[in-house]
């Protein structure tokens, strides 16, 4: 570990500048929600740090969360941080097959004992350990053996961090979550189906930068890009309270954009970024494009009743209950807020 | 139809961003007059609505002075028709935006040559005399 480049000398040598160091901190604050007042700090954490070797592993899942991070062909700047750490084993992009690539997470493990990061996609089957096999390798025998030695793991997307769709009604493999079966390790869930690649990136950053991960929510998710729910940063929230709402796809209400609860928008009841950080180069999310959210990022969320279904008709019960749901999304959402400004001050202090 | 914008969808503006945002930097031009003190307000972390940026931009305006920064993709660096107001967005090699504040101080910091630069900047000018 010692011996490996710092973060600074690596972007020193693809002839990064010092402006474009400073333009790559000032977005790593606003990524993970600090304040411009610790782009300095990040600054030099950041040149200092050393390559963190992650190991990522793929179970049940449909590769959406690798192409969500991936999908990019040229160098982003969030990219940055991804030649900053050292990707020793990842089954979608590693160029080592068969034994070389089981001999590349091993050499990974032993080399930076105690010190790596376990990226997991994808759920675990426990109904029978052929249902998911790489090299021959259960996938809990696989997770087991390399978070012994991890620093802490990383549960990518709803699969890894709830169980997801293979862990749905009726769950034929007997899926279940990584949190289901490390429970002696620092576990940090970014869901999502995908989750959005900025808080992929940004996770890593904190524990590049700070050697620590961030504060979470009560399933483990990053407050800063979890703290909130899609309805409290929606920008249609305005029509709700108004009470203008779409009740078809092709109404006078969806046309003019009015709020989607009634089409079955999960937003009071999920939390994530996207109303925010949004998606495809920031163009705009799922309900700013007309479709309500389904909620993906919430533990079971293909359970929870039918996508086009109201809250107010699903699994949450009554109107009278849905309103309170809603109410104390605000509340939380408030209090989401309140924590973000002491973390915010918090840091600022610290500096 | 050749593009989204044929689309017959008009989506009823919301801009209720727009005034708060103007209001904070009314305060920091106070800050910065009294105490010589720079705010940075980060509009990545606001819900804009469509279109609720392009007014806020308008709405600031461009002043007189401008630059482009070209550093692992470019980035504009706008003075808008209130001076000590700058708009400031940052893209990355795919010419996406990937970071979108108002600064309100005398000179943004990015704009200046930065030392570290000046060092490696001397070392290679030195490098034309050997």
């Amino acid at each position: 570990m010692k011996n490996k480049p710092t973060v600074g000398e690596i972007l020193q040598a693809k002839g990064v500048s010092r402006r474009g160091f400073l333009k790559y901190c000032a977005t790593t604050a606003s990524l993970l929600a600090l304040p411009p007042a610790m782009i300095p700090r990040i600054a030099k954490a950041i040149e200092s740090a050393r390559r963190p070797s992650v190991i990522w592993l793929s179970f049940q899942e449909c590769t959406g969360c690798t192409e969500s991070l991936t999908r990019s062909a040229a160098p982003t700047v969030e990219g940055l941080i991804f030649d900053a750490i050292s990707l020793d084993y990842h089954h979608t992009l590693q160029a080592a097959s068969g034994d070389q690539a089981e001999a590349a997470r091993h050499a990974a493990m032993e080399e930076n004992e105690g010190g790596y990061l376990v990226l997991v996609d994808g759920s675990i089957p426990m109904g029978n350990p052929g249902f998911s096999t790489i090299a021959g390798i259960s996938n809990y025998d696989m997770l087991m053996e390399t978070v012994a030695g991890a620093a802490a793991v990383v549960s990518i997307g709803t699969c890894a961090a709830f169980g997801g769709i293979p862990g749905a009604n009726p769950n034929p493999t007997g899926a279940v979550s990584v949190g289901d079966l490390v429970k002696d390790k620092p576990i940090i869930n970014v869901p999502g189906c995908p989750p959005i690649p900025m808080v992929m990136t940004a996770v890593l950053t904190q524990f590049l930068t700070f050697g620590q991960l961030p504060e979470v929510d009560k399933y483990g998710r990053p407050l800063a890009f979890f703290g909130q729910t899609i309805h409290d940063r929606c920008y249609r929230r305005p029509f709700y309270e108004q009470g203008k709402f779409a009740n078809t796809f092709d109404d006078e209400g969806a046309k003019a954009g009015w709020c989607l609860y009634k089409l079955g928008c999960k937003g009071p009841t999920t939390y994530n970024a996207c109303a925010t950080v949004k998606w495809n180069q920031g163009t705009s999310f799922p309900i700013e494009s007309g479709h309500p959210c389904l909620g993906c990022s919430e533990p079971d969320f293909w359970d929870k009743g039918g996508f086009y279904e109201p809250l107010s008709t699903g699994n949450f019960g009554s109107g009278a209950k849905v309103a309170g749901a809603a109410a104390a999304g605000v509340a939380l959402g408030a209090v989401a807020a309140v924590a973000g400004r002491r973390r915010q001050a918090k840091y600022t202090k610290e500096a | 139809m050749t593009s989204i914008d044929n689309i017959g969808v008009q989506v009823q503006a919301v801009h209720g961003n727009v005034r708060p945002i103007l209001n904070e930097v009314l305060h920091a031009l106070d800050k910065l007059i009294d105490n010589n003190e720079t705010t940075i307000i980060d509009l990545a972390g606001l819900p804009f609505g469509p279109g609720e940026l392009d007014v806020l931009e308008e709405t600031l305006g461009k002043g007189e002075l401008s630059a482009q920064l070209d550093a692992l993709g470019s980035s504009r660096i706008q003075e808008t028709t209130y001076p000590g107001v700058w708009w400031i967005e940052h893209r990355n090699a795919h010419d996406e935006v990937v970071g979108r504040y108002l600064e309100i101080t005398r000179i943004p910091e990015i704009l200046s040559s930065q030392d570290a630069d000046i060092c490696a900047g001397r070392v290679s000018l030195g490098e034309q005399f050997e």
